[in-house]
């Protein structure tokens, strides 16, 4: 168990690789599309604007 | 000290009371901390340059004022953009007023410029731990902890108490920046006093354990204060300005990531051909050339949200300095990765090519980005119409455009004939040039260099002058800037 646990940790950098090709997975699943796009649109939601020009 | 109060006015549904009093003192801050670090970069150019403006004075000193002059640029300058900027930022995304209210934004503001004044006098008087970019000493560093920590509580409970589900990913950036910093900053200067009332302290650590420390804590000041902290400026006020969201807001969660998870990993490249062990130079060289992938994946997102309207660069000068420091900051990380290449090293490491790849990021992204960010806060924040003068923001962008062309070109002339100088051998194996010769030959660049760093202090003051009279509710009467006659009709504005 322990040798197991030690070789798991050495391959360390395969373990961050598949977390981040799984958030790039994540990012860019097709039916995510535009609910993510619309976080686009949060810095214009504030409108106050003083001098619109 | 009402002023919050007052805008909520005219905005529709329960405006929100945003805290701006503290956004305008950080502003103002930026703008004089950065007139002072161009003033004292552009002398230390000329002391380069003519040594005798040393003046033989400890005080005055290159090896005094050069800490200062980074201290001040970055940390000063660069820090007050930071707070001020990510302070509005975060009111704005997140729809909420800033976490503890005025008197810890208060306590922050002050706590931060006393501890740039500590460090700057520290620097003069020759108090200095000697860690680049690191150099206040022991106390000056526990104070800006007690900072730091009530910065983030202010950020962070800004965003749990927002009325936006969703956190817009200018905060992450910031987020990152904060957080990364304190860590940065903690173990790199981890020391022990000598005295409990004296200035000198001792690092914790020692050979190149603490040579590895020193650059994976000033890399990553690089990556996380100049980089992710200058990428949230740029997500928030590059859709602003531009007045379109950004070009993708997938790529910028990916472009977040990918520079969480390299960034950190790159600092050894700053140590090929030392003591450091090889294993440790090829893996910063290695992680540092995967960076080229954020970065540009970053530029091409920032650039890209001009798609469609790249019309406004011709009539817009403040979009123009936010689009080419997103440009300079495409340039300069394609630079840096070359750079950190072993062989590419071998003949640019301790050469003016540093610099001059140091200044291009400096001066054209993080500079520039500020500039933009400044012109497009001071006329909100003072509730004025517009900026006093948009001819002004023309001339002050293309005065310090040309500075940082003279600058950056002066130093890859002189960086790489430094390198080039210092490998040549005669036929019988012996160094052709002494050092003295190096040096020599590099004066003419020092000087160039310096006029560049003229250009671009000049820039700064118009900015001055425009972003006071702006203030003052003055507004100037005046013709657009006429640009080259298009071919076609120019879309509609």
């Amino acid at each position: 168990m322990n040798e197991l646990l030690n070789i798991l940790r050495q391959l360390w950098v395969v373990w961050l690789v598949v977390l981040f090709l799984a958030i790039v997975a994540w990012t860019f699943w097709p039916s995510r599309k535009q609910r993510l796009e619309r976080h686009a649109r949060i810095p214009f939601e504030d409108e106050d604007r003083p001098n619109a020009r | 000290m009402a002023i919050a109060t007052a805008i909520s006015a005219r905005s529709e549904p329960a405006a929100t009371a945003y805290n701006e009093d503290v956004v305008r003192w950080f502003a103002i801050a930026t703008i004089f901390w950065g007139v002072v670090g161009f003033v004292v970069g552009t002398f230390i150019a000329f002391q380069l340059a003519f040594p005798s403006l040393n003046f033989d004075l400890e005080w005055t000193t290159f090896g005094r004022l050069r800490p200062l002059h980074t201290s001040a640029v970055i940390f000063a300058f660069g820090g007050n953009a930071l707070l001020a900027t990510s302070l509005y930022v975060v009111q704005r995304t997140c729809r909420a007023p800033l976490f503890g209210g005025p008197l810890l934004a208060t306590f922050l503001f002050w706590g931060y410029q006393l501890f740039i004044v500590l460090a700057a006098l520290g620097y003069v008087m020759g108090i200095t731990q000697s860690r680049e970019y690191a150099e206040p000493e022991w106390f000056a560093d526990l104070w800006l902890t007690i900072v730091w920590v009530v910065y983030f509580i202010i950020f962070f409970g800004t965003i749990l108490r927002r009325k936006e589900p969703h956190i817009y990913v200018a905060n992450w950036f910031y987020l990152a920046f904060i957080v990364t910093i304190a860590m940065l900053h903690i173990v790199n200067n981890l020391a022990l006093p000598v005295s409990l009332l004296g200035a000198k302290s001792y690092s914790l650590f020692a050979g190149v354990q603490d040579a590895l420390t020193q650059w994976w804590y000033g890399h990553n000041a690089v990556g996380f204060f100049l980089t992710a902290g200058f990428l949230g400026i740029m997500y928030y006020f590059v859709p602003k300005q531009a007045e379109r969201p950004v070009y993708s807001y997938r790529l910028s969660i990916i472009h977040f990531w990918a520079l969480i998870f390299l960034y950190i990993w790159a600092g050894p490249h700053h140590l090929h051909f030392t003591a450091l062990p090889d294993w440790a130079q090829v893996l910063g060289m290695t992680f540092s050339v995967m960076l080229w992938m954020p970065s540009w994946g970053g530029m091409i997102n920032g650039l890209m949200t001009l798609s469609g309207a790249w019309d406004k660069l011709r009539t817009d000068p403040v979009l123009r300095f936010l689009v080419v420091s997103v440009a300079f900051y495409g340039m300069s990380t394609f630079e840096g990765p070359l750079m950190s290449i072993r062989q590419v090293n071998a003949l640019s490491h301790y050469t003016d090519w540093t610099v001059g790849h140091v200044h291009s990021g400096a001066l054209g992204w993080v500079a520039f980005v500020t500039f933009g960010a400044m012109y497009y806060l001071f006329p909100r924040l003072f509730k004025v119409q517009r900026l006093y003068s948009l001819r002004l923001v023309e001339w002050h962008f293309w005065i310090a455009t040309l500075g940082i062309v003279l600058y950056i070109t002066a130093m890859w002339v002189s960086g790489i004939m430094q390198g080039l100088m210092w490998r040549s051998y005669d036929s019988l194996g012996f160094l052709q040039y002494s050092f003295i010769e190096t040096v020599e030959a590099m004066h003419p660049f020092y000087v160039i260099r310096a006029f560049g760093g003229v250009l671009f202090t000049l820039g700064a003051l118009i900015m001055v002058y425009n972003l006071y009279r702006t203030a003052r509710g003055d507004v100037r009467v005046e013709e657009a800037v006429p640009v080259a006659a298009p071919a076609r009709l120019a879309p509609a504005e």
